[in-house]
């Protein structure tokens, strides 16, 4: 561990992050909102810890070992929250405690979209923009970012990238030199970025709006400018917009890539991966617009679909826009929903949850297991697309799910113990670690009314999920602090 | 460049760990053993594709079609021929390197030619490093020689010693001691360490040093700084591989050659195959036998079987029990350090050596050679100069006002057949064959800017 390593980039990390603040001075003084000051304050703070941190490390220019990259990207995730909260801190309205800040901040880079604030379309504009870029810098990664920037990175960048990237095989790059893989990723987003928006304003959005919402839909974050999300522009075409572009960031960004260079559709269509994520949310969606027409109370089918389709698609990718407030829906629809934001987008995308490769492999591991009591003696590999995945992927992938699980009881338990009941409690939790956003029960819209305690468990929640909890579990290891 | 390289043994991945050091170079390496790619990805920045080599999809899907050059680095001749061919036939690919082992493959006329087996450039590592160490025993003292300009100019690297005539005085004495001589020196390493080099710099024993001369003056120049060596007389080679039995060939009819080899049946097949040639049948780190083939009146211990500690440590023994001097194959750069400033006189590092050929071809500019040395962190260059005077950065110009980066000199000029060394006042002309010595090969790409035509 050469902590000086890690503490020269973590500077640079941060001088570079602190230009992102300053955009919403820009968004204030255009709006006049009176919140420049605040920005301009966090920016100021930012270049001065910066410094602090990377000025007295500076010579340390020694490649990045594997170890260093896990601290680097956990220490940095952690910094950025925290620096993150502190325009929030300053702005004089609304008042925010700490916690509250933390919370609004982490929610947002982690893309989880959970908020407690309310009144959203009196706050200043700038206050409102600047929670909707958090979560665009978020969605594809801010490592990813820096590797895209920082070319003196090297080998080093690699081991930066694998500690943030999402799914289960990290090693695939797009192109030889790592740098270039993340340039590419993060054109590719900025495309669908530029297309979201372009889309949500001739959907009737205005530009502010659309902007806003462009950045937190292709990030699959799920903030808003609006107390009531989406279902304020009250638009079918809105909707349609928020359902294409949120499915396309669920995708893994490296079959977009493919795609580009190929131009070719084929390439999704061959990935199994894509497949799975595809028919289960087509399933899921006929499920629950059926069990909606009939039970749900809406009059015309076109409305249910709307509703319906909307929903699946924003709780199935993480995303957390609502339309309507899902969780008052009939039956199982509530609790089925927050189950498929456990699935979430693909390996490789903006989205949450554990991922539809993991859950495909684990299917199929299960499938396996049947096949070999029928069949004893044979010889049954579990394969991805036409070739066998190696055991080592698939213990990686039980592994995970087994840390999952056992994360999230835990962290339920403690909301329990804090006095939460337990929709609230398994929702929340749910919707943290999912990097989902809306839960059930008292946290379906709105976060607002936890303790303190709680709110500082979901903080965690949302970094270990958007961090896919290894990296962040690494640093807390002893053998991790060994030599 | 983009570049693709197949084959992720030995040689391969130490091309790519080179090759990917540079910004300029985008590498992908390909190769089934997935194990031996996961390493590489873990201290590289290249990608890596798991599959056949030769497969027309698996090339696709390595980026075979943008690639500037695809360098074939299998086990098998055969092998990468193939892949040569496929990338000229599906991928139209412009520069195609394949490692052909076999001297039956090389020999042949006309086989590689774009019609029949499109190879541009066959790199046969074993072969280059049989030239570099016979180039070595026939300059004796010297611990790496290097040809340029078709052999009509060498760069020697030698250790000074106490009983060298310029050892202790300045560089310029050279000039009065040699007034005929046309000899440059590039470089001197102190301790590891590039010292600047002038006319002031004195010389001192221990110090390593480099300087290009042409081939007729390279024993007298080596004088003034160690004293000289006797010839090379008896030879003495451990390991009958392909380098061993190449090196025993190549020496067998000017030297008293005994190879040693473990394998009774290879020993049996090398005895078949060379004319006078000793061919001994045991282990090179038995002090018994080798006291009893007399070692100790070896002029000089090659080890050159693919085990490089036992490389290491039979020089060791035949240092020990006598031996005048011993060298020793060596992979690891690690390993090259730690034996060469003791008991090991010269290292010899297959990669450097195979490295240094293939960089002649991914450098731009009109570069006709390149060596690496010291480990791949410095290198020579041979580049030529083009372009009209007054719009080349070369042509029609003094060595003075032509701009390099620091630690990059030029060092030699070859006009025609005429070798000069080079002075500040020197005007290159076109076609003018110049050299350079760079301690620092990061400067690289400066130095290709320069050279590059408009």
């Amino acid at each position: 561990m050469r902590l000086a390593v890690v503490q020269r980039l973590l500077g640079l990390l941060l001088l570079i992050f602190s230009f992102t603040l300053l955009p919403p001075v820009a968004v204030s003084w255009y709006f006049d909102d009176g919140g420049a000051n605040a920005f301009l304050s966090g920016y100021v703070l930012t270049v001065i810890a910066g410094v602090v941190i990377w000025f007295p490390a500076r010579k340390h220019t020694q490649d990045m070992r594997l170890r260093d990259g896990f601290l680097v990207v956990a220490a940095f995730w952690f910094g950025l929250g925290t620096v993150g909260a502190l325009p929030l801190l300053f702005l004089e309205q609304p008042v925010m405690s700490l916690t509250d800040a933390m919370f609004e901040s982490m929610s947002g880079l982690t893309t989880t979209g959970a908020t407690v604030l309310t009144g959203l379309d009196d706050l200043p504009r700038s206050l409102l923009y600047y929670r909707q870029q958090l979560q665009w810098l978020g969605g594809m990664g801010i490592i990813v970012l820096a590797v895209a920037v920082l070319p003196m990175l090297g080998v080093g960048g690699m081991q930066l990238y694998r500690a943030e990237i999402a799914g289960p095989v990290k090693d695939s790059k797009l192109t030889p030199r790592i740098t270039e893989t993340a340039k590419a990723l993060w054109y590719i987003y900025l495309g669908l970025t530029v297309a979201c928006g372009g889309a949500y304003y001739a959907a009737g959005m205005g530009a502010f709006d659309a902007l806003c919402h462009a950045f937190s839909t292709v990030a699959i974050g799920g903030f808003s400018t609006h107390d009531a999300s989406i279902g304020y522009f009250n638009s079918p075409a809105v909707n349609g917009v928020a359902i294409v572009f949120m499915f396309a960031a669920g995708i893994n960004f490296s079959l977009h890539f493919l795609a580009l260079r190929g131009t070719s559709l084929n390439v999704y269509l061959r990935d199994s991966e894509f497949r799975a994520y595809a028919k289960g949310m087509l399933g899921l969606a006929i499920a629950v617009i059926t069990y909606l027409y009939f039970f749900g109370g809406y009059t015309s089918l076109q409305q249910t679909v709307n509703e319906g389709l909307f929903q699946v698609v924003s709780i199935a990718t993480t995303t957390g826009f609502t339309t309507t407030n899902f969780a008052a829906w009939p039956g199982a629809i509530p609790v089925l929903l927050l189950f498929a934001s456990f699935v979430g987008g693909c390996a490789g995308s903006t989205g949450g949850g554990m991922k539809v490769m993991r859950c495909l492999l684990l299917y199929r591991q299960g499938i396996r297991e049947i096949k070999r009591l029928v069949h004893p003696n044979a010889e049954i590999p579990v394969k991805l697309g036409g070739n066998p995945v190696s055991p080592r992927v698939i213990e990686a992938v039980w592994g995970f799910f087994a840390v999952y699980v056992a994360v999230f009881v835990l962290m339920m338990t403690i909301l329990l113990f804090d006095g939460v009941d337990q929709v609230t409690a398994f929702s929340a939790i749910a919707a943290s670690l999912n990097n989902l956003g809306p839960g059930l029960g008292d946290v379906a819209g709105n976060y607002g009314t936890l303790s303190d305690l709680s709110k500082w468990v979901c903080v965690i929640a949302m970094l270990l999920g958007r961090l896919e909890i290894f990296t962040l579990l690494v640093i807390v290891s002893r053998s991790f602090w060994q030599e | 460049m983009n570049i693709l390289i197949l084959g992720a043994g030995q040689v391969g991945s130490n091309v790519a760990h080179q090759l990917a050091r540079e910004e300029a170079n985008q590498v992908t390496i390909v190769d089934t053993n997935a194990t031996a790619l996961r390493e590489l990805q873990d201290r590289l920045d290249v990608r890596t594709v798991i599959g056949h080599a030769a497969y027309p999809d698996v090339l696709e899907r390595a980026g075979a079609r943008k690639a500037d050059m695809v360098i074939a680095l299998t086990n098998s001749d055969e092998l990468n021929m193939v892949i040569c061919q496929i990338a000229y036939t599906l991928f139209d690919t412009p520069t195609k390197i394949a490692r052909i082992r076999a001297p039956e493959y090389i020999n042949a006329p006309d086989l590689f030619q774009s019609e029949h087996m499109p190879v541009d450039v066959c790199i046969s590592p074993e072969q280059l490093v049989t030239d570099n160490i016979e180039q070595l025993i026939h300059h004796p003292g010297a611990f790496q020689v290097l040809e340029f300009a078709d052999g009509k100019v060498r760069l020697v690297g030698v250790r000074a010693h106490k009983g060298g005539l310029l050892v202790g005085q300045q560089l310029k004495a050279l000039d009065e001691h040699l007034p005929n001589v046309e000899v440059r020196i590039a470089a001197v390493y102190r301790a590891g360490y590039p010292v600047p080099v002038d006319g002031e710099t004195t010389l001192e024993a221990g110090d390593e040093v480099f300087f290009i001369a042409a081939r007729k003056d390279i024993r007298v120049v080596m004088s003034e700084i160690r004293k000289l060596e006797e010839p090379v007389r008896r030879v003495f080679i451990a390991g009958g591989g392909n380098i061993g039995y190449r090196l025993a060939r190549a020496l067998e009819n000017t030297n008293q050659v005994k190879i040693i080899e473990r394998n009774r049946a290879r020993a049996r097949q090398l005895s078949e195959r060379l004319e006078r040639a000793i061919v001994l049948c045991g282990d090179a780190a038995d002090e018994a036998l080798m006291l009893e083939e007399s070692v100790d009146g070896a002029d000089i211990f090659v080890a050159v079987t693919d085990a490089e500690e036992a490389n290491i440590l039979s020089s060791m023994l035949a240092k020990r029990l006598g031996c005048k001097k011993v060298m020793a194959l060596i992979n690891r750069p690690s390993y090259a350090e730690l034996v060469e400033s003791g008991n090991i006189d010269v290292a010899i590092s297959p990669q450097q050596v195979t490295i240094g050929s293939l960089l002649t071809y991914v450098r731009r500019g009109d570069v006709v050679k390149v060596h690496a040395l010291r480990r791949g962190r410095a290198e020579a260059i041979e580049a030529i100069a083009h372009g009209e005077p007054g719009h080349s950065k070369v042509v029609g110009r003094a060595i003075d006002e032509i701009k390099l980066p620091q630690g990059t000199s030029i060092c030699t000029i070859v006009r025609g057949d005429v070798v000069m060394q080079a002075h500040h006042d020197t005007v290159v002309e076109e076609n003018d064959h110049v050299i350079l010595f760079m301690t620092d090969r990061r400067h690289i790409d400066d130095v290709e800017r320069v050279f590059q035509a408009r």
